[in-house]
């Protein structure tokens, strides 16, 4: 393959780092006055990265660092599309409470790329590069409203905590090199064929699956979730809870899949133990909170546990399921912090459970739309939710772990309560009264994707899946 | 034919898109007005649903054993848009829709608050609950069951009572709770016998020992909506709280959907499983009719008390059901019918009284005969339908389920006798305690009889009483060919 060739590939990238680089320079020479045209070059950027992605060729580059392929093409597909949100409302959002500036869409452009490294990695090189990248541009919109002593807060652990994961990583991955003597996933999965997977390898990918656990904010390493969730900007929040969660998992399905194919018994015990935590966590850690934004936390955790139980499956049902899962779950938190970004009182963002008491009569369409959003979170038919709950389930149960999904499925019920008690508070309660005018763009995000969570999904899914069935044989499981 | 189903399933939702519409265009205006307008258009609705299941009925052909009407469109893989109904199912198709409009009538003075919202939640329950007995696809079915969920929590939470809040988490935690074990048998049973047509699982012969966790699986959800004893304490509950039209629906129909799953899915689809677990449900049914007529007759609440009353009354049902032979089956379906519009009415009684005089204490009334005549004659003639008089639809239903049962456990049946003697007990002690004697409380000196409007409400539920007392063959014409085929499938199975 040609140095041309390996470019073609890796097209939706370099287009990508091109347009960030020149996005840059020309937002550091005119200021924050650029802040309009930055953001919309970053947009167009994303909207043709996922262009070109979407007609990839297949294949792999730079010396099989580089794979594109089904899943990475479905992968950033999805990433590219939900990153000009988090651009749009971001923006808006920063520029009502403190000040947009222009660095914002250029961050938000390093991630996705990131990302878009993440799910092309094909060793543990260009995945230790994805992940940093990724997480780099997060730390520092965590920590974008530097004014506030929150946001830096949510910054600074986000990026300790974050420090940490990555040295698993790396640890892990040293191990593995030491051990497999390579670091192409293909070759390590070769060294270990038959079955003959040693300690030191074993070792190396406990590390390794550790320290994705930690940025897709699986238990027991959730712990940051909940403070950065309720310390950073609303929009970054929603950002961080959608695509590098997405990302991160197509990762860990990769790695497990091409990596350790062979070893699916040994990492899928680990996983089934993540996935139990992180259900259980997710939906006991919830019971007690009351600010909104930490509940999704909990929430997110319980869903990522959710993902994982498709993962276990190791099955390309399973990925498959993983992947819808992602995607629909994505739309819906989407969905659910452009709701919070929109909703203030006083000029004061409400994020209290008890500043929802009542919305349901000065704010209906408001109050509607996060109901929907609630009930396809919890996974309740006909909503998005239960949909991608439906297929981890069934991947799941084909691969023979009903007990395992039935105890988890139980769990559900519990998260179900505070869902429901949301919807209580904005339903049943009676508020405190008037809420301010609720900005556009905001609310038409989050109205078009409760759209989207019912009733537009039943026809989706019908698009949706095949795609999904698709992306995932290139994980090469069966 | 095809595509009446969906018409009749969805027809209601033209109802909520056009009471959305409504509320879109009448901004700013008064709100009664408002509100006026958007119950005639619920109400159109609901009957124009009504119209349209009674066309169905006279267009279905009772000799055939089969599903009919049946739509089926590939949707993607692992959930097929599949409807149809047999003589089962479209007995309940019609009580939901000749159940709606009345409850939309029973409203319309009592609730004024969220109108709209509450008239659309009404139409949507239709939808899922007509959904529910058309589907033929386990997907599309756990859609529709699972889907009504979301607006009886509406309902109980927002138009109820004093502990709205409580019964209304209560009843959907607990419905959800045996929902998601049914959820992991649909997905365990789609990945055994790679289908999830419920036609095609209903000759799916599934291994014993997997029939075994299956049924229980589905039990646990269907025993929690029935509601069977001991998971029955919701009910009482989300009745008491409820508004009236949603006990109406609650008893009438919501509680129905157990009953219908257990003819749908745990006779035909795992008979080994029913037969090894049927004294359990046999035990369990019968600690029901009694216990829970025990629980009635103290209570002091007019609703809890009748709550309870279903619960023994759904005991006759599962009884029925699990005889497996053709008496108790249909027995148990009449039942249900009848059941559906009993309870139903009493229910609305309790709510003529509520609407006066806001409560439901039982020693609060007395003497009610004195002042409301024609409100008494009707309470006792659905009392009578309760406690099973013969004439009424009541009697018929109990009988046969346990002609049905001693044929198959006569220590069954002889207790289930005495839950018959019980429920008198507490339904004319019920009676005795709110219409008779004098009328001592000076608050009910001034109490109106029935209005026109209550008196519509009640009159096709006094007719369908006392017609399908004397004349069960009207239903029993319509259920027969497929109870024949499903008791004969079920003998067949089990080599009985």
């Amino acid at each position: 393959m040609t140095f041309q060739d390996a470019l073609l590939l890796a097209r939706p990238e370099v287009f990508l780092a091109a347009s960030t680089l020149v996005l840059l320079v020309w937002g550091a020479f005119r200021g924050d006055k650029a802040m309009g045209e930055v953001s919309i070059g970053a947009s167009l950027a994303l909207f043709v990265a996922a262009g070109f992605a979407a007609i990839s060729p297949e294949g792999t580059a730079f010396a099989g660092g580089f794979i594109a392929d089904g899943a990475s093409s479905f992968g950033k597909v999805a990433i590219y599309l939900i990153s000009p949100m988090a651009i749009y409302l971001g923006d808006r959002w920063l520029g009502r409470v403190s000040n947009a500036r222009f660095e914002f869409p250029i961050l938000i452009l390093l991630a996705a790329l990131g990302m878009g490294m993440m799910v092309s990695a094909g060793d543990l090189i260009s995945l230790y590069i994805g992940v940093e990248l990724q997480s780099l541009a997060l730390y520092v919109l965590a920590a974008f409203r530097r004014d506030d002593a929150k946001a830096s807060e949510a910054g600074l652990k986000y990026f300790v905590l974050g420090a940490l994961s990555s040295g698993l990583l790396l640890y892990g991955s040293s191990l593995i090199y030491g051990f497999a003597g390579s670091t192409h996933f293909d070759l390590i999965a070769k060294s270990i064929e038959g079955g003959a997977t040693g300690t030191g390898v074993l070792f190396g990918l406990v590390f390794l699956i550790c320290g994705l656990a930690f940025k897709v904010s699986a238990a027991p390493f959730h712990m940051w979730t909940p403070d950065v969730y309720e310390g950073a900007p609303t929009p970054v929040v929603g950002f961080i809870a959608a695509a590098p969660k997405l990302a991160a998992m197509l990762l860990l399905a990769r790695v497990l899949s091409q990596g350790f194919g062979t070893a699916l018994e040994q990492w899928r015990q680990i996983i089934v133990v993540a996935a139990f935590l992180s259900v259980a966590v997710g939906a006991f850690g919830g019971l007690a909170q009351s600010n909104i934004k930490r509940l999704l936390a909990y929430s997110s955790i319980a869903n990522i546990g959710y993902a994982l139980i498709g993962l276990s499956a190791g099955s390309a049902e399973g990925m498959e399921a993983v992947l819808v899962f992602m995607v629909l779950y994505m739309i819906d938190v989407t969905g659910f912090f452009a709701c919070l970004g929109a909703l203030s009182r006083d000029g004061k963002p409400m994020e209290q459970l008890s500043d929802f008491s009542g919305l349901a009569r000065v704010r209906p369409g408001m109050a509607l739309a996060l109901t929907a959003l609630s009930f396809s979170v919890m996974g309740l038919p006909p909503f998005s939710g239960f949909w991608a709950k439906m297929f981890v389930f069934k991947a799941a149960i084909a691969s023979g772990q009903w007990a395992l999904a039935a105890v988890l499925l139980l769990g559900s019920v519990v998260a179900a309560f505070y869902y429901l008690r949301l919807i209580k508070t904005m339903w049943f309660d009676v508020g405190p009264g008037q809420t301010d005018k609720e900005p556009l763009d905001a609310k038409g995000v989050a109205l078009a994707s409760a759209l989207f969570c019912f009733p537009v999904v039943l026809p989706a899914l019908a698009v949706l899946e095949p795609l999904a069935k698709t992306a995932a044989l290139a994980f090469g499981l069966n | 034919m095809t595509g009446i189903l969906s018409l009749i399933t969805f027809a209601p939702m033209i109802g909520v898109a056009a009471i959305l519409a409504l509320r879109a265009m009448s901004a700013g205006q008064d709100t009664a007005v408002v509100a006026n307008r958007a119950k005639i258009l619920a109400l159109v609705t609901s009957l124009v649903t009504l119209a349209l299941s009674v066309f169905l009925v006279s267009k279905f052909d009772a000799k055939d054993t089969g599903f009919q009407f049946v739509e089926s469109v590939t949707w993607f893989s692992g959930a097929t848009y599949r409807m149809g109904i047999d003589g089962i199912s479209i007995l309940f198709v019609l009580l939901t829709a000749f159940l709606l409009p009345i409850c939309i009538l029973a409203s319309w003075e009592s609730v004024t608050d969220r109108v709209l919202e509450y008239l659309a939640a009404f139409l949507l329950l239709e939808t899922l609950v007509i959904g529910v007995f058309c589907a033929l696809d386990l997907v599309l079915f756990y859609l529709f069951f699972e889907g009504g969920l979301v607006p009886m929590f509406l309902i109980i939470g927002i138009w109820g009572g004093k502990n709205r809040v409580y019964a209304a988490y209560k009843f959907f935690l607990y419905t959800l709770l045996g929902s998601v074990l049914m959820l992991a048998a649909i997905l365990a049973m789609a990945s055994i016998a790679k289908t999830t047509s419920i036609p095609d699982l209903m000759v799916f012969k599934f291994d014993p020992k997997v029939q075994i966790l299956l049924w229980l699986a589905f039990f646990a959800s269907f025993a929690v909506k029935m509601p069977m004893w001991p998971v029955h304490t919701w009910l009482p509950d989300a009745h008491v709280e409820a508004p009236t039209a949603g006990s109406v629906i609650l008893a009438g129909i919501l509680l129905k959907m157990g009953g219908y799953g257990f003819l749908r899915f745990l006779l035909p689809m795992f008979p080994q499983a029913s037969v090894y677990f049927t004294p359990l449900v046999f035990a369990m049914s019968v600690i029901a009719i009694i216990y829970t007529s025990l629980v009635a007759f103290r209570q002091v609440d007019i609703k809890k008390l009748i709550a309870y009353s279903s619960v023994a009354h759904m005991g006759f049902v599962t009884m029925g059901i699990f005889s497996g032979n053709a008496q108790g089956v249909q027995g148990a379906i009449f039942q249900m019918l009848s059941h559906g519009v009993i309870a139903g009415a009493l229910f609305l009684c309790v709510g003529v009284v509520y609407d006066r005089m806001h409560t439901r204490e039982i020693a609060f009334y007395g003497g009610l005969a004195n002042r409301m005549p024609w409100y008494a004659a009707v309470f006792l003639l659905f009392t009578m339908g309760n406690v099973g008089l013969p004439g009424t639809s009541g009697f018929v239903g109990e009988i046969l389920t346990m002609t049905g049962t001693y044929h198959v456990s006569t220590w069954t049946a002889l207790a289930a006798t005495a839950g018959v003697i019980l429920s008198a007990v507490y339904a004319l002690s019920l009676y005795r305690r709110v219409m008779f004697g004098e009328l001592v409380n000076p608050k009910l000196s001034a109490i109106q009889d029935l209005t026109v409007r209550e008196v519509v409400i009640f009159a096709p539920l006094i007719a369908s009483t006392l017609i399908l007392g004397v004349r069960p063959g009207l239903i029993f014409n319509l259920t027969a060919a497929s109870v024949d085929h499903l008791v004969g499938a079920y003998k067949a199975a089990v080599g009985g």
